[in-house]
């Protein structure tokens, strides 16, 4: 039988790499994340979780450390957040390069200075050009079940690129909810052992990571635009396959919530999303027909689907915890671009909302919507990026 | 151990190659001398990690390469953490006969690579790191590093070097690691003992090794061995074991510690371009550090309740 746990967002986080049956761990402490590897400190010292875990002096020794131990061939884990996930710019270049499917929380938080600990996502945001795969979580079960299908998705040979799996500080992080855990034989099932095709092995001596010369580096770096590709066609595959098994489906790359007939649809990542949600039935029983679509997966992005949604509906209202200083909010810049050279494009407007973990509620969305709905109605946005509750 | 077992005379080593032809590195190279007898001390059942260095060049670009054991090439700064995740990895998967070896430059170890090493070893990670040392950023085209000596000559520091080298192997037993040993390749049979050493006990061993460079020394590529037996011979490089925490001496260093029976500094600095800027004022400085540190070695090595010797007590 399922088990049903009231947990926050990082014990769950362990669990899953418990139930994975993730085999080392290498991680270094930092907040809001020091619960997963805490919980997980718990687990493996008492014998529950049979795994190795490195309890490294860095962050970035972390990911060096999981690139030596999946390059070795094992299932490999860990997590970090704002401060420490920046510090491993360059080993997650070198893991998704090395094409191992590591699997990473990452619990967003807003990087100094000043020193800020809250939620914001432009931790994980100024990391989405190194090659990981990035799925941002609206609730506690995403969280589990994300690490859980991931690990599927990240060893398929037509994948094999490491994984981020954001989730909010504190909104996630250190907040209870109740939360299904399958039963392991059920998991077991779902995800068999890792069995990597290439590992380094005294039988088989190959040489990872090596001197690539102009002549091939192209290639290399096709191959991962390939896989990138492919795990866009996995994820709902996955996701779809998960829910046969356990009854829980997150919306496969985009959420999607009363779009169907929606005038405005709202974009949003994370539990901004979730939110969303009771904003649109509030909205709807006013006669708004408003939508919202939670874009769960930001690499890949899943620009088909954002160009589906684009094409039956008047206006996005697109919500981000984070800028990219000098242009835009992260999620805004990318539906921009995705609808690039498309027919008849909705209006577009950006809010940027809650940075250092400022409250985005559905009041908030109300607003955003509100505002939205009427720059629809004059056919004209006012303001490419707003700044929500900005002080005077 | 018996010694008998790790040393064995020259002829009676492994025929076995796994460096193989082809290689890129340069003529005279000392660091390719040592990954040669890397592998004649321990075979091919060994992983090498290799942070970005003049090894990651040496073996030649993709699709080939010339070593023909596992390698697993890392970033600068990340060889002691590489190797601690393979170590797990290995343990996690039961595999107990296979050595994992870090192989670092210099730079890589000295400066950028410190913090993981330091983890590594105070984390009592089970491998073999083993430093080349060139005394300069070899690969990027002779810059200097911690390792540099004083007064040398580097494209960074192009009228000399004004600072002193770290005492980097003092460091690595302050770790109270239970094996920690200096090496020359041109003692060749020294080095091979010293690796097979290391692979018997258990934890983190650290071996320094010597590596004079013909390209960022500015000597002839003939004279790679020499160099290396000079540095000896003057007492600028002592070859000595700290085995848990025991300092010892070996062959020929231990025959030095008379100031009289080791050559003047002089006769290794004048054969170096990259000295050829020092005065006799800098020889004579150089000189007096080198027998400071003799008499330090004196002391360690003689004194059995020196420091060093209360390994894994404090």
């Amino acid at each position: 039988m399922a088990q049903t746990v009231i947990d926050t967002a990082n014990h769950i986080a362990a669990y899953a790499a418990k139930a994975a049956r993730v085999q080392v761990i290498a991680a270094y402490p930092i907040t809001p994340q020091t619960s997963i590897v805490e919980r997980i400190a718990e687990l493996v010292e008492s014998g529950e979780f049979d795994a190795e875990y490195i309890r490294v002096e860095s962050e970035h020794s972390a990911m060096a450390a999981c690139i030596g131990a999946a390059a070795a061939g094992v299932r490999t884990f860990t997590a970090t957040a704002s401060h420490g996930l920046v510090l491993m710019h360059e080993p997650l270049h070198w893991a998704s390069g090395s094409r191992l499917p590591i699997v990473m929380p990452v619990v967003n938080r807003a990087l100094g200075p000043g020193w800020n600990i809250w939620a914001d996502s432009t931790d994980s945001m100024s990391q989405r050009d190194t090659g990981w795969i990035q799925f941002y979580c609206a609730d506690n079960q995403e969280v589990f079940d994300t690490i859980i299908q991931t690990y599927k998705l990240c060893e398929n040979e037509r994948v094999l690129l490491p994984v981020m799996i954001c989730l909010e500080a504190f909104i996630l992080s250190h907040t209870y909810m109740p939360v299904k855990i399958p039963d392991q034989d059920k998991i077991d099932e779902f995800l068999p052992p890792y069995k990597p095709k290439w590992f380094l092995d005294v039988s088989n001596p190959l040489s990872h990571a090596n001197i690539v010369s102009p002549e091939w580096y192209m290639e290399f770096r096709y191959m991962m635009q390939e896989a990138m590709t492919n795990a866009k066609e996995l994820i709902p595959e996955i996701d779809k396959e998960y829910g046969e098994h356990f009854g829980f489906e997150h919306g496969g790359l985009v959420d999607k919530y009363e779009c169907e007939d929606a005038d405005l649809i709202m974009l949003n990542m994370g539990t901004i999303g979730s939110e969303a949600k009771i904003a649109v039935d509030n909205l709807r029983s006013e006669g708004l027909k408003v939508g919202s679509a939670r874009v769960r997966v930001f690499r890949p992005f899943p620009k088909e689907e954002i160009r589906e949604l684009a094409a039956k509906t008047q206006m996005f209202a697109i919500v981000d915890r984070g800028i990219s200083f000098g242009m835009e909010g992260f999620l805004a810049e990318e539906t921009k671009a995705s609808l690039c050279n498309q027919k008849d494009s909705p209006l577009i407007a950006g809010f940027v909302a809650g940075l250092g973990g400022r409250d985005v509620t559905f009041k908030t969305i109300e607003k955003i919507a509100r505002k939205s709905v009427e720059w629809m109605r004059r056919g004209k946005v006012e303001e490419e990026t707003v700044w929500v509750d900005l002080r005077e | 151990m018996k010694s008998a077992k790790l040393m064995e005379p020259i002829k009676k080593l492994s025929k076995e190659e796994y460096l193989l032809k082809g290689h890129i590195a340069c003529a005279g190279c000392a660091p390719a001398i040592g990954l040669r007898l890397l592998f004649k001390a321990l075979g091919n059942k060994i992983i090498l990690v290799v942070p970005a260095c003049c090894s990651s060049v040496i073996p030649g670009p993709y699709p080939y390469t010339s070593l023909a054991v596992p390698v697993q090439n890392i970033i600068f700064e990340a060889t002691g953490a590489a190797a601690s995740g393979i170590v797990a990895a290995l343990r996690k998967k039961g595999v107990d006969d296979v050595t994992v070896v870090g192989w670092a430059g210099d730079g890589g170890t000295f400066d950028i690579g410190i913090q993981a090493l330091s983890g590594a070893a105070e984390r009592e990670t089970n491998f073999i790191y083993i430093c080349y040392d060139n005394e300069a950023y070899g690969n990027t085209g002779i810059q200097r590093s911690g390792a540099t000596p004083y007064g040398a000559w580097t494209t960074t520091t192009p009228t000399g070097k004004k600072e002193r080298k770290k005492d980097f192997p003092f460091i690595m037993a302050a770790h109270r690691v239970p094996y920690v040993a200096t090496a020359c390749p041109s003692y060749p049979l020294d080095f091979i003992k010293k690796v097979r050493k290391a692979k018997e006990i258990k934890g983190t061993k650290f071996i320094h090794m010597l590596a004079p460079c013909p390209t960022g020394w500015r000597y002839d590529t003939s004279k790679t061995v020499e160099i290396g037996r000079l540095a000896v011979q003057t007492g600028m490089w002592a070859l000595f074991e700290i085995e848990y925490g025991k300092f010892k001496l070996n062959p020929p260093s231990d025959q030095l510690i008379e100031k009289a029976k080791r050559k003047p500094i002089k006769e290794y600095l004048t054969l170096q371009g990259r000295f050829r800027r020092l005065g006799e004022d800098d020889i004579e400085r150089i000189q007096k550090w080198i027998d400071e540190d003799w008499e330090r070695y004196h002391k360690l090595a003689s004194n059995s309740t020196s420091d060093l010797t209360l390994h894994g007590k404090i």
